[in-house]
């Protein structure tokens, strides 16, 4: 037994080493991963992208305002979903977490690592998703990245305001509503994401247009078409960042105090 | 100073929530329905001790270490683990201690050997040096060969070995085991007696749960018993089995209400004790077997028949009885 007094040990060592964990097991999960989040959006560009426009129920120029729409809905089904899975498993049934809220750190620590390692997840799917669906729909007219630093902006702050709902998510519904959650929350979250069509598009419907502002997914798909299809009119940049960054410290404050819940008793 | 201190602990869980519904009055919720796990409870295990914490299941002993390892907030009073407050230092506490769960959770993502690489590297140490001591560790356990196995396959004992290995890949100075043997063949747990015993030699202070009363006998230096939260008794194990009341515990089962006979037992030459649960009649006296006859006449003065007739010598299960007026296990 070593009888000197232990060193204090630096939190953000410890972080980076549960995160490394954490990069370690969803690099070995990768295909895996990829199918879960990426076959959803790619066959609904393969349909909608590929198929329609080719028999002329579409015109060409809808793959200009669905790729934005569709690498968003990537980023935050990966997010929420890599964040969320892993908290119902391990505080539902097996209790793995464990070891980690006994390492020496607070455990809210713990908790934004998982939400930082869902960002990163959903950086990668986004990646995939755009050059994939660019290969089915052919070329994009419009599709720009000279806006980068925007659109690294929208992607992690994108990818925060969903791992910090899947944080909530995970922590706060009980392991036997997981269908619940994905028929009730995320499927209806996707149907009016503005993931398909663009906000502007909605002043058809002019209830609907103040109605979906509650709905997360909104303002990643704005955002990304503010950032990868500046010519396609969309909600002012401000709105944009100011939501997503109102969103992920709201969904944070929620998804701490419901996993202080389940991590102590 | 104390490897562990508690003052006037306490720990009480609120009462589980009640659903309304629709047309259905709620009932009324008594007090009482918040369950007490931990009454005022003040407890010192000097450093280096290897110390028991004994008593039935809902004793709060789950509870206890669950304070004692920063993962169950306290409702009152305080607790220090290596000098270190559960409440104000959480943090500071879990670099000092390492935990054996009841049930093991294994990292299930990882193989056996990651499983104490990573854990130790949540400690602050270095792969290098966490990858030495995981096999090191490894090898003391037994499952070296196991290494690079998925935890899946290994079996319970296999499992729980190396969820000690993980308690000891940071090299903490606390060791927590909470009911370690549970669903362990016999062989495995024998095994499982020999590595504690060794980690207690090696100095550490071990702090293990359990009811099973042979195990608190061989391995512990000192033993709480609790039981519903209170602290019953705390000594070394040979105290307290010379404490065990009377000489022998006699339990004659009748096949109906035992207390008609519980008065006669009293007045029995060389009976400390006679108490009367449903058809058991526990007669706690040094006359042991010679009291047999004379119970079973004092049932059947009152129309009883004898079912079943035990006899126990004094041991930590009878003072168990003597203090709680329930078995063990």
């Amino acid at each position: 037994m070593t009888a000197e007094p232990l060193a204090p040990v630096a939190p953000s060592r410890v972080f980076f080493a549960i995160l490394l964990r954490d990069l370690t097991v969803a690099r070995r999960e990768l295909p895996y991963f990829l199918v879960r989040t990426a076959l959803q959006p790619i066959l609904f560009v393969t349909v909608f992208g590929f198929l329609l426009p080719r028999m002329g129920l579409i015109p060409h120029g809808y793959s200009t305002t669905m790729l934005p729409g569709v690498v968003a809905l990537s980023l935050a089904l990966s997010a929420i979903q890599s964040v969320s899975l892993p908290m119902m498993q391990d505080f539902g049934f097996t209790k793995e977490i464990e070891d980690r809220l006994l390492s020496p750190v607070p455990i809210h620590l713990v908790a934004v690592e998982k939400v930082v390692g869902g960002v990163l997840q959903g950086i990668v799917a986004a990646l995939f998703v755009l050059p994939v669906a660019r290969l089915i729909m052919g070329p994009i007219p419009g599709l720009s990245f000279r806006n980068l630093p925007l659109l690294l902006a929208v992607t992690i702050l994108g990818g925060a305001a969903f791992s910090a709902m899947g944080l909530y998510l995970g922590t706060g519904i009980a392991p036997q509503q997981i269908g619940l959650m994905f028929s009730v929350i995320v499927a209806p979250m996707i149907m009016f994401g503005c993931t398909y069509y663009p906000w502007a598009g909605l002043s058809h419907v002019p209830v609907l247009k103040w109605l979906v502002l509650i709905n997360p997914l909104v303002y990643v798909s704005e955002g990304m078409r503010a950032a990868l299809t500046p010519g396609i009119p969309h909600m002012p940049l401000l709105m944009i960042l100011a939501a997503l960054v109102l969103l992920t410290v709201l969904f944070m404050v929620l998804g701490l105090r419901a996993f202080d819940k389940r991590a102590m008793s | 100073m104390n490897a562990i201190e508690t003052r006037s602990l306490r720990k009480v869980y609120p009462a589980p929530a009640i659903k309304k519904r629709r047309g259905v009055p709620a009932p009324a919720v008594p007090a009482s329905a918040e369950i007490v796990a931990i009454d005022s409870l003040d407890l010192a295990v000097e450093e280096g001790e290897f110390f028991g914490v004994l008593g039935p299941n809902g004793a709060g002993k789950t509870t206890l270490i669950g304070i004692l390892t920063t993962r169950v907030r306290i409702t009152a009073g305080e607790a220090f683990v290596s000098g270190a407050n559960v409440t104000a230092d959480p943090a500071a506490v879990r670099s000092r201690i390492g935990v054996v769960p009841q049930r093991p959770n294994p990292d299930r993502s990882l193989s056996v050997i990651e499983n104490l690489v990573f854990h130790a590297t949540y400690f602050g140490i270095g792969r290098t040096e966490a990858a030495r001591r995981g096999e090191q560790l490894l090898g003391r356990m037994g499952i070296a060969d196991k290494m690079h196995a998925k935890v899946d396959q290994l079996s319970g004992g296999q499992q729980q070995r190396l969820m000690i290995a993980r308690a000891l890949s940071h090299d903490p100075k606390v060791v927590f085991l909470d009911e370690p043997t549970v669903g362990l063949d016999p062989q495995a747990r024998l095994s499982l007696w020999e590595i504690l015993r060794e980690l207690h030699n090696q100095g550490r202070t071990i702090v293990m749960s359990t009811h099973y009363m042979e195990e608190a006998d061989q391995l512990c230096n000192r033993l709480a018993i609790i039981d519903q939260g209170k602290l019953l008794a705390l000594d070394t194990p040979a105290v307290l089995k010379a404490k065990a009341p009377g000489d022998t515990l006699v339990e004659v089962t009748f096949d109906g209400d035992a207390s008609v006979a519980a008065d006669a037992a009293r007045a029995m030459d060389g009976v400390s004790s006679a108490e009367a649960r449903g058809p058991i009649l526990r007669v706690f006296s040094k006359r042991g077997g010679e009291l047999i006859p004379s119970l079973i006449n004092a049932g059947e003065a009152h129309g009883r028949v004898v079912r079943d007739i035990q006899l126990s010598r004094p041991s930590l299960e009878t003072l168990f009885i003597s203090l709680t007026g329930r078995k063990l296990t």
